[in-house]
């Protein structure tokens, strides 16, 4: 008989004790947060009694869908697009200077480096709405406010995931334009460009497609679009209208988010 | 005697192409450059609004600086004042808000997710699945918010009730693709002690994609705090609605204060949510 025998049978254990405790108190954090959460929002259980029934109401006014409604809303439909594309193509010229300075491989010097990364952060950190809401005050309500809105919220993503790939690029194609005597003009050209353009293509596509998504809403703040009209419809109790609104969105995003797919699988 | 026949090669490089041929390069970026001309002239932005606007600028900036939080220091005491008050109550809202709706959305999203799982659903399922994930990933949260609002007249339980709406389109799509990649054979394995799909699922399929899983409703916190702070300004609840109404009553000063805010907060649960990713995963 040896030692080992006198412990018990060993009973295999995934965590040992301190894991295991650790693991018990975040969940009872994670518990404690949500009920704290819950008990702050005063929540009203009537509300959550009745919700189901009134969904269920609120869908039998929305339907049938109001089909004569349908050619109404092209115009601000297309002013949705016309946002989506305006503003990311806007951003796409707005972002590329501070994706150079980002990235680390091409940026001047550290001081650089670090307005890009808060250019970066800011622009992320603004949803889009917000965007919207200051330049309605600046421009007045309208196209031109929506633009800006999703352009500026667009930098940001734009900016980092193309630093990203400036970070990743071969570095003997820049060093050969160098030594050629090629400015640094020269090798942004010729050397970085070349290597960025599948992701640049990529990333734009990508954003765009967000953007149409984003560019539904921007008319909720007066930043044009379809949210315009869908805020009106809504207001003046037109359900069948604001179902029309709703699978026309549908329509639309699901057509730009295959198109950005389908562009995305040729280019990776 | 025979002679030496040489095919005849170009000397002119041209630069290789991803497109099928360089027609078709031209034809597409022809037909890039002629929609977004289209799109510039459609919206018919007019060179004096720009003009107007860009004069605004100087105007809003002068009126939301020095941003107010309400805060004051008099006789070497700070005093807080109204809105001090109603920022920090809209923001606990916000927080409370972001909270709750991630942990009922991933509850919503978590028998979605292995409906829209290839390998652990029927087929029909599976549609159903999917098209429950399209459908809630197309239609932003905050249009689900305004219908509930204007619908039901519900405050902050309008604005959970949109991100719970909106959770499926992300945590059920990616924690899908995860359940597709498992691995079959432990299915299997607790298969053969004779579990139902039940049991199958709890000790089979769960381990695999448990660390997944915390990430992406960490990830989704995120993503929930941030739309929290704007779901007010379509009244559904939080600090947006203090946003807007500051706004809107030309206090910029309290506007600004607010914005810088609903930023500080923003970044801190980026850092808080990579950091909290970074240790599961």
């Amino acid at each position: 008989m040896t030692a080992a025998d006198d412990t018990a049978p060993g009973e295999w254990e995934r965590f040992d004790t301190k894991r295991r405790l650790l693991r018990f108190g975040l969940v009872l954090v994670v518990l404690g947060a949500t009920v704290a959460s819950w008990r702050a929002l005063d929540v009203r259980y009537v509300y959550i009694e009745t919700a189901p029934e009134n969904i269920a109401d609120l869908f039998g006014r929305m339907y049938p869908p109001d089909a004569a409604y349908a050619g109404e809303i092209v115009d601000p439909m297309i002013q949705t697009i016309n946002i989506a594309v305006i503003g990311t193509v806007l951003a796409l010229l707005l972002a590329a200077p501070v994706a150079y300075i980002s990235a680390r491989n091409t940026t001047p010097n550290r001081a650089t480096h670090a307005l890009g990364t808060v250019i970066v952060a800011g622009s992320r950190s603004i949803h889009s709405l917000i965007w919207g809401l200051v330049f309605v005050i600046v421009f007045g309500t309208g196209v031109l406010a929506g633009i800006l809105a999703v352009a500026f919220r667009s930098i940001g993503f734009i900016a980092k995931l193309l630093s990203e790939e400036i970070e990743e690029i071969d570095a003997a194609a820049t060093e050969a334009i160098r030594a050629t005597g090629g400015s640094e003009l020269d090798v942004l050209i010729y050397g970085i460009l070349p290597q960025i353009k599948p992701a640049l293509a990529g990333i734009s596509v990508y954003r765009w497609d967000i953007n149409v998504r984003e560019a539904t809403i921007t008319g909720f703040v007066g930043a044009g679009g379809i949210g315009v009209e869908l805020q009106n419809s809504i207001g003046a109790f037109r359900w069948d209208a604001v179902l029309t609104i709703l699978i026309a969105i549908l329509i639309v995003v699901v057509a730009s988010e295959s198109i950005s797919a389908y562009v995305r699988r040729k280019v990776r | 005697m025979s002679t030496l026949e040489y095919e005849e090669y170009s000397s002119e490089w041209t630069r290789p192409t991803v497109f099928y041929n360089r027609w078709v390069k031209r034809l597409v970026y022809l037909a890039v450059a002629v929609f977004i001309a289209w799109n510039v002239w459609a919206a018919r932005i007019s060179a004096e609004r720009l003009q107007y606007g860009i004069g605004q600028v100087d105007f809003l900036f002068g009126a939301m600086w020095p941003p107010d939080f309400g805060i004051s220091v008099s006789g070497g005491e700070l005093v807080t004042g109204r809105r001090f008050s109603r920022i920090v109550e809209k923001m606990l809202e916000t927080l409370a808000m972001s909270i709750v709706a991630t942990v009922v959305g991933v509850l919503v999203s978590l028998p979605v997710a292995v409906m829209a799982a290839e390998n652990l659903a029927p087929r029909p399922v599976y549609y159903v699945a999917r098209a429950i994930i399209t459908v809630t990933r197309s239609i932003h949260e905050l249009i689900v918010g305004i219908v509930f609002v204007i619908g039901f007249g519900f405050g902050a339980f309008a604005g959970v009730l949109a991100l719970v709406s909106a959770t499926p389109g992300f945590f059920a799509k990616l924690l899908a693709e995860d359940l597709e990649d498992i691995d079959q054979s432990r299915l299997d394995a607790i298969r053969a002690t004779g579990a139902g799909p039940l049991g199958v699922i709890l000790y089979g399929v769960v381990p695999q994609v448990l660390p997944r899983m915390i990430g992406l409703t960490i990830y989704r916190w995120d993503i929930n705090l941030r739309a929290s702070t704007i779901l007010g300004i379509v009244g559904a609840g939080g600090i947006g609605a203090t946003l807007n109404t500051a706004f809107n009553t030309y206090e910029y000063d309290f506007g600004a204060a607010v914005l810088l805010v609903i930023i500080a907060v923003v970044v801190v649960g980026e850092v808080v949510s990579s950091w909290a990713r970074g240790r599961v995963q």
